[in-house]
């Protein structure tokens, strides 16, 4: 009998992969479970499995741009197995993230494409061709905007002054068009406030070995903000909201994109109905899921449907930032990182740990009033975090 | 002193191609002839008058034989060789008034005399009215190929002859023997043929178009035997000798080494062409050869001196008309500091016999010898509906795809129009296409360019139309 291999359904967004590379030859002996190749789309890169034992028969070349569903391959399950090669173990079936591999797509210049092309000193693999196959057309070539080379005008310097030309992948082109787009098609501007962490800081210091203790886990501060701007969303709907068409969206559930960084770039995981989980829980769903982001073997699920996102660019030094939107989300809350300053309390002037907050947000939807009332609420309930149990 | 951006020796395709191309990039030009007549070897004893010839003699020929397939019955054809001569020359003049025009029309000097460096820069144009000295930042040599001979033998324009004599004869050889069964030996074998001289080739290799793939010249050998044309296949001639109106050929069989004399009233020697770059004196300029003879350049068609160039007959590559003209924009171009670009193995070789022959990219030979893995689609004229109701169904078009990638490597024709439809397979090739792209585009009906859709079929999963 003869199986056919299809691109299967990856997310909801998700309507066309590019076929990185085969990872079986073509009749080859593949057995059920194996990966056969490796596929990557707008959001990450994945391998197949094989759905059952056989022999592969290609049809799809490395480079493919492929639509959900398009047939790459056969497997011929009714070939007996070659003695000699080993069975191995069924493996996890889900898909992977894994390293991006470059892209291998060939890329054609037209007869007069390839002249402009070196003409602006472009290599035929920087440009993606918009005619058949990927063709570069003549348009393609016009458009084609070499990388800024002003340098070479200085002409003096003596050093070593290579230029390397990458082709962007698929996860970079697509967070480049989706920044581009939350700049281009958003109201987005950013409030600012700052949060005295003192109380914070006694707390996690009092408690953290206990709370490692029982739960497994460590006391961070992300638990502490993705549970306060959860509460917070409850008096503030609409920085949990999103704009679809004529219509806005409002959930009732908070789910929570975390940014975290990986070494392809910034993945989102979400953390599912924050607004019910302990602190504890929500720790335990972050540590899961960043681990699982920075071995890159996340799942397109697991990144999708956030209505809020948090990102902390305090790991890395930030004092302050105005970060862009993870549309079609309305909001996102920019941590940084906690430096002692002096501040004046009660007229007396002290040191105390602060971090400076930013919410950026979608001023189509969310007011002044809003999105300032929904900070000042998150600084309120990380400066007094009794007010959490409290719920006031 | 006459001062110049660019000086271009030799007018024909390549050198007057240049000029006009050099003009529309706002050089200041001149072009050096030094025939009276612009168009270089091409226009005047070449392409054109050759392509002339083969349409007259095509007409009369079809009139006499072919004709009465159609029920169209004629008494007493007949045809005057020097009317058709005098009109051969008027296409010539006509042809050649137009480019005197172009240069007109792109403000390009001509001088008439020729060209010699005195310098690298510096070019002395000797005339019989008189001499003349210009000077060009750029020097573009296209200078072109004359016809050879084989050693020990003479041409004497008169009985023992080149395709130059060929094309203005007095009168119809009654035996006419061609050296060299190449494109130019075998066009001119079709007109005389034609006119009813009794012909036979001799070739040194064991097919003719030899340089072409292989089942072309074999294809071809059968139709020409089929209409009379005598063969002398792997045969070296070893003498020629003309004695008042007779020619006598000396030819050894190159395997039994038998010796076979033959004789008619005229020999054509068209065994090839040289580089020509007589009279230049290339070494006041320091502009060295190759070996064999060809002015030696780099790929940006640029000599050893930086500031000349060449191109066309005289620098490496098939000695092709169209090939110049594609060197004479590239160079003109390169001057201008733009990137232009040509790709040699898409260059298309084409016979104007008939049926014509034509090719483009590898021969089954050449991918063979690479070895790469490709696949053959063929289709022939006979299963053409075009070709069955012009009564043209000889030949075949042949498609040769990479087996895996499924893109076009070489395409080989042989059939009516053949000359014409290579073009659609330049097209294809450079930009690429797979047999399946051009199975996939629509094709009028009926047209002989359907041949080469289902050519493509065929490549592509074997599964031609109409076959």
């Amino acid at each position: 009998m003869s199986l056919e291999l299809k691109i299967p359904v990856i997310g909801e967004s998700v309507t066309e992969v590019t076929l990185s590379s085969w990872m079986k030859k073509d009749g080859e002996y593949v057995n059920e479970g194996e990966s056969v190749c490796e596929i990557e789309s707008d959001k990450a890169s994945m391998e197949l499995p094989a759905p059952s034992s056989g022999i592969l028969k290609i049809l799809a070349k490395a480079g493919d741009e492929l639509k959900i569903g398009a047939i790459i391959g056969e497997l011929d399950t009714s070939a007996a197995k070659p003695v000699n090669q080993p069975s191995i173990e069924k493996t996890v079936n889900a898909p992977v993230i894994v390293e991006s591999k470059t892209d291998k797509k060939v890329e054609i210049p037209s007869p007069a494409a390839k002249k402009i092309l070196d003409e602006k000193n472009i290599s035929a693999a920087a440009v993606s061709g918009t005619g058949k196959d990927g063709r570069i057309t003549k348009e393609d070539a016009v458009n084609a905007k070499a990388e800024a080379v002003e340098v070479t005008k200085i002409a003096t310097s003596n050093g070593n002054r290579q230029k390397r030309n990458e082709k962007m992948t698929r996860l970079r082109k697509t967070i480049a068009s989706k920044l581009v787009e939350a700049k281009n098609t958003t109201a987005m501007l950013t409030t600012f406030n700052e949060v005295d962490m003192f109380a914070l800081m006694e707390l996690r210091k009092k408690y953290k070995d206990t709370f490692k203790e029982k739960h497994g886990v460590g006391l961070g501060f992300m638990s502490f903000f993705t549970k306060a701007c959860a509460v917070a969303i409850k008096d503030f709907p609409s920085v949990n909201a999103q704009i679809n068409g004529d219509e806005i969206i409002f959930h009732n559930y908070v789910d929570m994109g975390i940014a975290v960084s990986t070494p392809k770039g910034l993945v989102v995981p979400v953390v599912r109905n924050a607004e019910t989980l302990s602190l504890a829980q929500i720790e335990k769903e972050i540590l899961g899921l960043a681990t699982k982001a920075r071995d890159g073997k996340i799942s397109m699920d697991e990144m999708s449907g956030g209505t809020f996102s948090i990102t902390n660019g305090g790991v890395f030094g930030s004092m302050l930032s105005t970060p862009i939107l993870n549309i079609p989300q309305s909001a996102i809350l920019g941590m940084h990182n906690i430096v002692e300053r002096p501040v004046a309390i009660n007229g007396q002037v002290v040191i105390r740990p602060i971090m400076y907050l930013a919410l950026s947000y979608d001023h189509r939807i969310i007011d002044g009033r809003e999105s300032v009332s929904f900070l000042k609420k998150v600084k309120e309930l990380i400066e007094d975090p009794s007010r959490l149990l409290l719920d006031i | 002193m006459k001062e110049f951006d660019v000086v271009i020796i030799g007018s024909g395709p390549g050198g007057y191609i240049c000029a006009v191309r050099c003009a529309q990039l706002g050089l200041k030009t001149a072009i050096i002839e030094k025939y009276n007549t612009l168009g270089g070897t091409c226009l005047n004893v070449g392409c054109i008058p050759s392509k002339a010839w083969l349409d007259s003699s095509e007409k009369y020929h079809e009139l006499t034989h072919s004709f009465s397939e159609h029920g169209i019955h004629v008494k007493d054809a007949s045809f005057d060789f020097l009317k058709m001569s005098a009109r051969v020359q008027k296409v010539v003049t006509d042809v050649s008034a137009g480019i005197s025009f172009l240069m007109k029309k792109n403000k390009i000097t001509v001088f008439n005399g020729l060209g010699t460096f005195t310098d690298a820069n510096t070019i002395l144009i000797k005339n019989t009215k008189g001499d003349e000295t210009i000077t060009g930042k750029k020097i573009v040599i296209a200078t072109g190929s004359k016809p050879t001979s084989l050693p020990g033998v003479v041409i004497d324009k008169k009985r023992i002859i080149t395709s130059t004599e060929a094309l203005s004869l007095k009168e119809v050889p009654k035996k006419l023997i061609v050296i060299g069964g190449g494109v130019i030996g075998l066009e001119l074998t079709s007109v005389f043929k034609r006119l009813g001289s009794e012909v036979t080739v001799i070739e040194y290799a064991d097919s003719i178009i030899a340089m072409m793939d292989a089942e072309l010249g074999k294809n071809l050998h059968k139709l020409f035997v089929k209409d009379g044309v005598k063969f002398l296949l792997g045969h070296g001639v070893t003498a020629v000798e003309s004695i008042g109106n007779l020619v006598k050929v000396k030819a050894k069989d190159k395997s039994s080494e038998k010796i076979i004399e033959i004789e008619g009233d005229y020999c054509l020697v068209a065994v090839g062409r040289r580089p020509y770059t007589d009279g230049l004196l290339l070494e006041n300029a320091g502009v060295k050869l190759d070996d064999r003879g060809r002015i030696e350049t780099n790929n940006y068609l640029q000599t050893n001196v930086p500031h000349i160039y060449a191109l066309g007959d005289v620098v490496k590559g098939a000695m092709l008309a169209h090939k110049a003209e594609e060197e004479g924009v590239f160079v003109a171009e390169v001057i201008c500091g733009q990137k232009p670009h040509i790709d040699y193995n898409l260059i298309p070789g084409v016979v104007y016999t008939w049926p014509e022959v034509s090719s483009v990219g590898l021969s089954e030979e050449q991918l063979k010898k690479e070895g790469k893995e490709y696949k053959v689609g063929s289709f022939p004229f006979k299963a053409s509906g075009r070709a069955r109701a012009s009564n043209e169904a000889d030949g075949f078009v042949k498609v040769l795809a990479d087996k895996k990638t499924d893109e076009i490597l070489g395409v080989h024709m042989i059939g009516p129009r053949v000359a014409d439809m290579i073009a659609e397979a330049v097209v294809a090739m450079e930009y690429r296409a797979s047999a399946e792209d051009i199975a996939r585009i629509s094709h009028a009906h009926p047209t002989y360019s359907e041949a080469f859709k289902e050519a493509c079929l065929s490549a592509t999963d074997n599964r031609a139309l109409n076959m």
